[in-house]
């Protein structure tokens, strides 16, 4: 029987202690992976492994990566939807691991948005 | 090649992240996943149970046909006929047993050694993608592929955690990926 470990999760609770969370809402940056029927077969868990990666080895704590359904632009998945709390929000079409790894290296760590992979400039936020 | 994002649901790890995207888009709170495979038995079984808002008689007789449901009422729409088909393909079927105000429970099966069963896939990367784009939902996994079980529940891991960091901490997720590891 494969199960967690409470050990391990005691480990991690105890690495915890003393920093500081932030809650939902009070991030600098949003990451949305549309995951929709047509995401999903369009590739974009793969988007979110490659986001997920991304995000682990950055260390930001400041940094949401979530999801959502489809946006009605289902010949475009893989998207995504980046909302930076200074600036318009920037949706990214017919991702692959590469592309999303340079949005998140130059849109979410630098705050320069990938013109090359955007869709458009300014769109609806929910952050 | 345009990129190496699969074009397809190639496998059924993403048909379960699909069927389960519906769950939470209907309001669940809990989201309990059973997969198991008896080779004895020749069979595969896919059970999703959800506490969402659920469907009337009406909507779970016409929720298998892409064409019959229309996009301003349906909350399913394309995930349960592609899955049907994927079962129906590997000498299987899909049912759909719901309630409005109880939730919806999706039943596939498959046999197992049938040549046009779609792998299970990464299912891992389903689970985590679930919790990552979900974190306000729990989830009950658990399988048992010919004797080899996993199981995994958020509640249990929320419990653990007291608060001190998310359930979406990349640690936690390490730790739930070494699970089908």
């Amino acid at each position: 029987m494969s199960k967690l470990r409470i050990e391990d999760l005691k480990r991690i609770k105890e690495s915890m202690a003393g920093t500081v969370n932030l809650r939902a809402g009070d991030q600098r940056v949003k990451i949305t992976v549309h995951m929709g029927t047509c995401g999903i077969a369009a590739g974009a868990r793969t988007i979110m492994n490659t986001l997920l990666k991304k995000l682990e080895e950055s260390g930001a704590n400041d940094v949401m990566l979530t999801s959502s359904g489809c946006a009605g632009l289902c010949n475009h998945e893989p998207m995504i939807t980046i909302e930076d709390r200074d600036s318009a929000p920037v949706k990214y079409v017919n991702l692959n691991p590469e592309k999303a790894a340079r949005i998140f290296d130059e849109h979410v760590m630098n705050g320069t948005p990938v013109s090359d992979y955007a869709l458009s400039m300014g769109s609806e936020t929910t952050h | 090649m345009r990129n190496v994002c699969p074009t397809e649901m190639i496998d059924l790890s993403l048909h379960i992240l699909d069927i389960v995207e519906n769950s939470t888009k209907a309001g669940a709170k809990l989201v309990e996943i059973y997969l198991s495979e008896d080779a004895e038995k020749d069979l595969l079984q896919i059970i999703i149970r959800d506490n969402g808002i659920g469907m009337d008689r009406e909507m779970v007789k016409t929720v298998r046909d892409p064409f019959v449901t229309t996009r301003t009422t349906r909350r399913v729409g394309l995930g349960l006929p592609m899955l049907e088909q994927a079962a129906k393909e590997a000498n299987g079927g899909l049912s759909v047993i719901s309630k409005p105000g109880h939730g919806t429970e999706v039943r596939v099966t498959f046999q197992a050694s049938h040549i046009d069963r779609k792998p299970l896939g990464d299912i891992a990367s389903s689970i985590i993608t679930l919790i990552m784009g979900n974190p306000e939902v729990d989830f009950i996994y658990e399988s048992d592929l010919n004797g080899e079980k996993i199981t995994l529940d958020t509640q249990a891991i929320r419990a653990e955690l007291e608060g001190t960091t998310t359930i979406t901490d990349p640690a936690v997720l390490k730790l739930i990926r070494g699970l089908f590891m």
